[in-house]
């Protein structure tokens, strides 16, 4: 079989060689798909020709889901069954959804996330989150003509680990390969940079549905440097929507309206807001089911008024993440505009006052998410194309931290850390003979630990008894490029160890995963076993081209034996890949992977040495930090 | 080049104080670019996890030196002198109390809501500091005194601290 040709980075690819990537803009209000083709980002619009799809799901009685503007339609008629806005309650417990009384759910409190009684079951947002992802790589495959290598999925930079886990667990169950989750401030920068070339610090003002982030950027020769993050992850379009239906209820004095009622103003609350941008005032006619007839106008003075303490809510994380960066307003060369609630003029008039310039609207609001992560998704498959030499180097947005004895917090990494990262502290036992350790990872800016979100809790068990204060307990945190957590735990006298990723108390498990992922195969026409077999496939050709290349370029960094070894791996796992055993496949990647090991340190120490010469070389030294205790488990 | 070279010599620049922070950042971008996961999101499990590995050890060198105190503290280490540990915390009364009025000026101000008083503080908190950062560039860079820059870096730590909490009020009374 002949040998695959691979482009050296920075060399272009022929065309058949492009791999198929897509970016996704997973947005409280409406989600959009987009790819780059022929080197221009571009959003796949559906059949009809429409770019978004609203991100609102119908569930059926036999179990059939609707996604987009069939399902919005029916919010009204079947307000239970209908879900929208699904994004609010990724990661979230019941507790934490606002306005929960006013949403026509029917919730169920459940162990870290909220979930949804559907006629279709019972649905954790993580699921209906899956069902619109799977709608959009649905529509990217038809119009590209193939499978997905993967795709970049966009969050809110102000997203915690557990809304970020949640999305990528969504991602998962939708059959989609996760190149990298990006921050949506961060993915708007590089469709605007880009565009643009620009160069110096700018602001992202992201206003979506549900979610509200500021991002302070540097941009200089081809690198995008986050310098500082702020938001608020439940404030949104959606808020203004809730201020127009109150006034609605208050003008006229309606009482305790049918959930189907409610549904009705909720949406005649979102095109009064939609009309109000360009139009001074918005009628509001509806007839209610309770046979009551409405005829009210809405004037911008009015909207203004009443949006105004949420406009100003916006404003208080800006002045926060100007002053993270160490910066005022006079170092802000722009200010990018993002999401379809920065169209409302009040909101306009707000930043261009604060920032005192005129804010940047050259980009469609909706869609510049979408096509930022297009490009990125693009970079990431390795359809690098000359000039497309960019670094993009984000932060997290919220301090991650320990509980310590007396319910106060430790920050182990500050928030606007430049991912990934890691950090490791250490600390000792409380009690005299305390052989467990309880382990509360948490996230937040707060001192107490009840006022910071929980993200996990697990136990180091197996200490050797020794008196208080003796033991060395080292936790370590590691944030990966995602913005995920990893936490591990070490005795260091006694070498005892135990990690975890965090996940359980706010994500789902992967048991709950598997289970998930085999429900819904049931109800889509995707051939579950064709499908593993298929990404099986794809992902041993990932691996055959990533190590042909590697061959190609540092061949020189092996002797002639190990080389014989390696391109024997490569040609048993080409072989195999063309069979129809899935298992098969895995265990001859695990094999290539396992001969290569070696040789990618030493690429890696190659393409270090390359940044730089030689220089003198001193022992790192390393770090002792005076020791505060953790508690024992319960 | 080594992982577990110092992160002067990790970015090839010369083991001082008053740094050329434009060169420090030109190597963290170009050594970034080299290792950052992105660069190898289509490359086998070892690889993204070295990777991985190396992008988090330079993002720490560079926080490190980046930021005038850890840099300083960092130096010390360097020397044999961990300024972070607390056994050794004993300040002149002079200094105590210069702290104390500061935090009292700031509690005054956060009580009172007066937020222009605390953006007045940071301001002050910031210009007394940058002179005492170029006192210790004198005794790390010319005068090599090492224990005189582990008690200088300490207070130096309480002023961090301060202008923190001076932020953090200000960030509260905005909320």
């Amino acid at each position: 079989m002949a040998l695959l040709q691979i482009a050296e980075p920075g060399e272009s690819l022929a065309p058949h060689q492009h791999k198929l990537a897509v970016g996704i803009d997973l947005g409280t209000t409406n989600s959009l798909v987009a790819t780059v083709r022929s080197g221009l980002s571009v959003v796949i619009s559906d059949e009809l020709g429409r770019p978004l799809l609203p991100s609102v799901a119908h569930y059926h009685a036999d179990g059939r889901v609707d996604v987009g503007y069939e399902a919005q339609s029916k919010q009204a008629l079947d307000p239970r069954n209908v879900i929208a806005s699904v994004k609010r309650f990724m990661g979230r417990g019941i507790r934490d959804i606002a306005h929960r009384e006013s949403l026509p759910y029917d919730f169920e409190d459940a162990p870290g996330m909220v979930r949804l009684r559907t006629i279709a079951g019972v649905k954790s947002p993580v699921e209906v989150s899956a069902d619109i992802l799977r709608t959009l790589r649905l529509r990217a495959e038809a119009a590209l003509g193939g499978q997905l290598v993967g795709a970049v999925i966009t969050v809110p930079a102000y997203f915690d680990d557990a809304q970020r886990q949640a999305t990528k667990d969504a991602a998962k169950l939708a059959g989609l390969s996760v190149l990298r989750l990006l921050n949506e401030p961060t993915a708007a920068a590089i469709a605007y940079g880009l565009e643009n070339a620009s160069e110096g610090v700018y602001a992202v003002y992201d206003l979506g549905g549900g979610t509200f982030d500021i991002s302070i950027l540097n941009l200089s020769k081809g690198v995008f440097e986050v310098l500082s993050t702020g938001g608020d992850s439940a404030l949104g379009g959606d808020d203004f929507d809730q201020r127009i239906f109150c006034w609605i209820l208050e003008a006229a004095k309606l009482k305790p309206l049918s959930i189907e009622d409610a549904r009705l103003l909720l949406t005649r609350a979102r095109e009064a807001k939609e009309y109000l941008t360009s139009h001074g005032v918005a009628p509001i006619a509806a007839r209610l089911n309770s046979g009551e007839v409405l005829d009210l106008k809405l004037t911008t003075e009015i909207f203004t008024e009443i949006s105004q303490t949420l406009v100003a809510k916006t404003i208080s994380p800006v002045k926060k993440a100007l002053r993270d960066a160490g910066l005022s307003v006079a170092d802000v060369k722009g200010v990018v505009m993002v999401g379809g609630a920065t169209r409302m003029p009040q909101v306009q008039h707000a930043v261009g006052e604060f920032f005192r310039q005129e804010p940047l609207n050259n980009l469609d609001p909706d869609k510049v998410v979408a096509l930022g992560a297009a490009t990125q998704a693009n970079l990431l498959a390795g359809n690098r194309a000359a000039g497309d030499d960019w670094l993009l180097l984000d932060v997290i947005p919220l301090s991650l931290g320990l509980e310590t004895m007396g319910g106060l917090v430790e920050k182990i990494i500050p928030r606007n850390s430049t991912i990934p990262v890691a950090r490791a502290q250490e600390f000792t036992t409380f009690r005299d003979g305390q052989t467990a350790l309880a382990v509360h990872v948490v996230q937040g800016e707060r001192e107490l630990v009840s006022d910071c979100r929980s993200l996990a809790r697990f136990e180091l068990r197996g200490i050797p008894p020794m008196v208080a204060g003796a033991a060395r307990i080292r936790v370590t945190f590691q944030v990966d490029a995602d913005g995920l957590l990893a936490v591990a735990a070490r005795e260091l006298t006694s070498g005892v160890e135990a990690s975890i990723v965090v996940k359980p108390s706010y994500g789902l498990s992967d048991e709950e995963i598997a289970n998930m992922l085999t429900e819904s195969m049931v109800h889509t026409r995707d051939d579950a076993q064709r499908r593993a077999l298929k990404e099986a496939q794809v992902e041993s050709q990932r691996l055959i081209e990533a190590v042909q290349s590697a061959l190609k370029s540092d061949g020189d960094l092996l002797s002639a034996e190990q080389m014989a070894g390696i391109e024997a791996g490569i040609a048993k796992l080409q072989t195999t890949a063309l069979g129809d055993n899935r298992r098969h496949i895995t265990l001859a990647m695990d094999d290539l992977e396992a001969q290569t090991k070696d040789f990618a340190a030493r690429r890696m120490n190659k393409s270090i040495h390359r940044a730089f010469t030689g220089m003198s070389i001193d022992e790192l030294e390393s770090r002792t930090d005076s020791s505060k205790s953790l508690g024992e488990p319960a | 080049m080594d992982f577990n070279d110092d992160h002067y010599a990790l970015f090839g620049l010369p083991r001082i104080f008053r740094l050329d922070t434009s060169a420090l950042d030109r190597r963290y971008r170009e050594i970034a670019a080299q290792v950052h996961p992105d660069r190898f999101a289509q490359a086998g499990d070892a690889e993204r996890r070295l990777s991985l590995q190396w992008a988090t050890r330079v993002n720490e060198a560079y926080q490190t030196l980046k930021k005038p105190l850890s840099r300083a503290q960092y130096l010390l280490l360097l020397a044999g002198h961990d300024v972070g540990a607390e056994n050794n915390t004993a300040m002149t009364p002079e200094f105590l109390m210069e702290q104390m009025e500061w935090r009292e000026a700031v509690a005054e101000a956060r009580l009172a809501r007066e937020q222009g008083e605390l953006e007045q503080l940071h301001h002050r908190v910031k210009q007394c500091m940058s002179s005492r950062y170029e006192q210790l560039a004198g005794l790390l860079d010319d005068q090599h005194d090492d224990l005189l820059a582990t008690d200088r870096v300490r207070r130096l730590m309480f002023l961090e601290k301060l202008l923190f909490d001076i932020d953090d009020a200000i960030a509260a009374l905005e909320a």
